[in-house]
């Protein structure tokens, strides 16, 4: 069996995994619907192994492999297949993918055990994944954007899961709205490439797009801004980020899987994947770069205000897929793919743990309420530092190798590309920061009383199940959050979990040690060998620097979130105090919201109000529809008072028509 | 005689029984005048087919006769049954078909 069959295999059980929880949802006892969910990605995960090795087995130049199922519509101009491209590029992103997805499917066993929506969710999680292997595997930009809205829908359905809380269900709208622009950008965007090169099939595009467009030519830059629209409502980049902190109203392994390790990081696959296409337009390219860059500070700055917990993580998803988007539209294919691998694994790790101390909190998610969990939990706390300084970006862990890289090619470009490269430093910097306010806040000072109590045994339960956003009561059925809640120290699935995440936090950066080893580097290198950008690096140039500076930074960034919050607990107050603009501004994540809501939503609500109030009544109401009625009512009208009954009448206008007619022919002739 | 003579009487004929259908309330009244009407165009095709000398104007014409026969016997069929249901013999009050 080839790379490609398992390649096929890979997609296949998710998809038996959906439709078998999906249908047989009512006789599944127990745990068995979880299980049979995370046997079906750990089978997706074991055939993507095989299908590294297999690919491994082929001869470098002959690594990308295509196959296709069969044809949608195959005429002249169009030819649209169901093919696969499994190349080391997508190889590497299903072992992310499924790996990933494997491990909080385990989670979720455990996690949502109580739920009334147990199998639900497993065939919804089961969906998602299969949707984002197909996003991956594609081999041409129909399947690509087919996989793309899949995607979409999942992480809709998933935020929605508990429909019966409106934050939630409203959540699940703005992301799916949001989302759907960034569809239309990425539609319009394949229309614009395809309209000249004539094929779908990425292969073949690549080949053609050197002969096909002129560098910067006017078109390929057209389509690959709108590809980029697609990269950034799917990826949260400004100004299409709203949708995903708001996401985190779904569960916790939800914002975890979806909006953490694979769903957010498509945007940053799209790029590399059309890499091609982006180095002939590389003014596309730069606008990709410069909003990457702008993302990664503005969301660090507002992690640094936020109280919710999952908020708090989620705006730092955003900042680290603004250094992924920033690195792969400069070029640092291999460094933003790498990334993207580690910080799968910390963000997973960090939002695993924060749902286990919002466990422990009894759904409890804002900071304010939380303290001194340290000695409650000490395997949640463990994770959260292990995967806090993966984050900041402290050596040895894996977030220090991969930023750094891409802050390092970064400036290698030169030029205003410097910008860029001291704006990402800044950026590593508040991300330490905010990361261990996160991390002091909730673990370190005075104990509350959910963690006193639970240092005794006894876990937290609210008296009456509340919405933690709105604090509006629930009760605990179906479309609610069930009433029992785990936390990560008591069932082993989550410390399993949880405990592989965190050695992969630990250790997966040392695959690529800058001057050491360079596996990904030569991994990836057939997917980008028509590259300009790409090349495996073994300068000196800035590497020394890079790693000094980028390990002081994480450093400092610890030291002064130990200072603020631990040593002098009043100052955090104090510097509220004397900056409340600044802080107002953080706390309302820079008025995004607000301005999307003047510029488009109002607009188009205006519009809508026009059209139903004012031009359906007079146009359609009045002129069309009352017209129409007005003109037939008085024609009938007209002829109803011909048929008056008279026999003498009719009589009457027979004589005189024959008559007429008569002397109209007499006239004649 | 010239053939304008019989068309002139025919015609004649036919203008006082259309006038008597128009003008004339009676039922009967308005079938005797319908008569009239069926006989002038009688004469015509008659005169016709004296001009041409020929007998398929008379065919015609004993045809229309039995038609009208028919028609009398079916009209006054009807307003006896009017009668019999005290309803009014006069047209303009039967005029329950009105639009």
């Amino acid at each position: 069996m080839t790379a490609t069959t398992f390649g096929w295999l890979v997609l296949l059980f998710p998809l038996a995994g959906t439709v078998v929880l999906g249908l047989g949802w009512r006789s599944l006892p127990g745990r068995s619907a979880g299980w049979i969910g995370t046997a079906a990605i750990a089978a997706s995960f074991a055939c993507a192994v095989v299908c590294l090795a297999a690919l491994q087995s082929h001869h470098p130049g002959a690594r990308q492999l295509t196959s296709t199922l069969w044809d949608y519509a195959v005429t002249v101009g169009v030819d649209a297949r169901l093919s696969i491209l499994v190349d080391p590029l997508a190889v590497m992103m299903i072992l992310v993918v499924s790996g990933i997805s494997a491990l909080i499917h385990l989670y979720s066993v455990s996690y949502l055990w109580s739920d009334r929506g147990y199998a639900r969710f497993f065939s919804y999680l089961n969906f998602f994944v299969f949707s984002m292997l197909l996003l991956v595997l594609a081999g041409n930009f129909l399947v690509l954007i087919i996989g793309w809205a899949f995607v979409g829908a999942a992480s809709y359905l998933l935020i929605s899961f508990w429909y019966r809380r409106t934050t939630a269900t409203r959540a699940g709208i703005k992301a799916f709205v949001i989302n759907v622009v960034g569809d239309v950008g990425l539609v319009l965007g394949t229309y614009f490439i395809l309209k000249h090169t004539g094929t779908l099939d990425f292969v073949k595009t690549f080949n053609a797009v050197p002969h096909v467009f002129a560098r910067d030519d006017g078109d390929l830059v057209a389509g690959c801004v709108l590809l980029l629209v697609g990269a950034f409502a799917k990826s949260a980049q400004i100004p299409l980020h709203t949708w995903l902190p708001d996401a985190m109203e779904g569960p916790t392994p939800v914002s975890a899987l979806i909006h953490a390790a694979t769903m957010v990081t498509a945007g940053v696959y799209l790029i590399a994947r059309l890499h091609p296409l982006f180095e002939r337009a590389p003014a596309a390219a730069d606008v990709g770069a410069v909003i990457g860059c702008l993302t990664l500070v503005v969301a660090a700055t507002i992690a640094l205000a936020q109280t919710d917990v999952k908020r708090v993580i989620a705006y730092s998803t955003m900042s680290q897929i603004g250094y992924m988007i920033m690195g792969v539209s400069v070029g640092a294919y291999a460094a933003g793919l790498f990334h993207l691998m580690t910080h799968a694994f910390f963000k997973a790790l960090l939002f695993m743990a924060a749902g286990s101390l919002i466990g422990a909190m009894a759904g409890e998610q804002s900071l304010n309420r939380m303290g001194g969990f340290r000695r409650a939990m000490p395997f949640t706390y463990a994770a959260f530092v292990v995967g806090g300084l993966a984050l900041s970006g402290v050596p040895p862990f894996s977030g220090f190798f991969s930023k750094d890289e891409i802050l390092l090619v970064t400036g290698e470009r030169g030029g205003w590309h410097w910008i860029l490269y001291v704006a990402g430093y800044a950026g590593a910097l508040l991300t330490a920061v905010y990361t261990f306010r996160l991390i002091f806040r909730a673990f370190h000072g005075e104990p509350v009383k959910e963690a006193t109590e639970l240092e005794h045994g006894h876990l937290a339960h609210a008296d009456h199940p509340f919405n933690p956003a709105t604090g509006e009561e629930e009760d605990t059925d179906v479309g609610f959050p069930g009433p029992e809640h785990h936390i990560a120290e008591r069932d082993p699935p989550m410390r399993l979990a949880m405990g592989v995440l965190a050695v992969g936090a630990l250790v997966a950066g040392l695959v690529q040690i800058p001057k050491v080893d360079f596996v990904i580097d030569h991994f990836l290198h057939p997917s980008f060998a028509d590259s300009a950008l790409y090349e495996v690096r073994t300068k000196n140039g800035l590497l020394a620097v890079g790693l000094i500076v980028g390990t002081a930074l994480g450093l400092a960034g610890v030291a002064i979130a130990y200072r603020i919050w631990v040593t002098r607990p009043g100052t955090a107050a104090a510097i509220q105090a004397r900056l409340t603009f600044v802080h107002r501004l953080l706390v309302n994540k820079w008025y995004f919201d607000e301005l999307l809501d003047l510029l488009f939503v109002r607009p188009g609500a205006w519009m809508g109000r026009f059209a139903q109030q004012t031009f359906e009544r007079v146009v359609v109401n009045e002129a069309l529809v009352g017209g129409t009625t007005g003109l037939v009512r008085a024609g009938s009208a007209a002829v109803r008072a011909a048929q008056s009954g008279f026999v003498r009448y009719y009589a009457g206008v027979l004589v005189i028509g024959i008559a007429a007619v008569s002397l109209y022919f007499l006239l004649q002739s | 005689m010239n053939i304008g003579w019989y068309l002139a009487v025919s015609a004649l004929v036919f203008c006082i029984g259309a006038a008597g259908v128009l003008t004339r309330r009676n039922p009967v009244v308005i079938l005797l005048c319908l008569e009239l009407m069926l006989n002038a165009g009688n004469l015509a095709l008659i005169g016709f087919a004296r001009m041409w000398g020929n007998s398929q104007g008379q065919v015609f014409a004993m045809i229309v006769m039995v038609v009208a026969a028919c028609e009398v016997t079916i009209g006054l069929g009807l307003i006896v049954a009017i009668y019999r249901r005290r309803l009014p013999i006069d047209v303009d009050e039967l005029r329950e078909l009105q639009g």
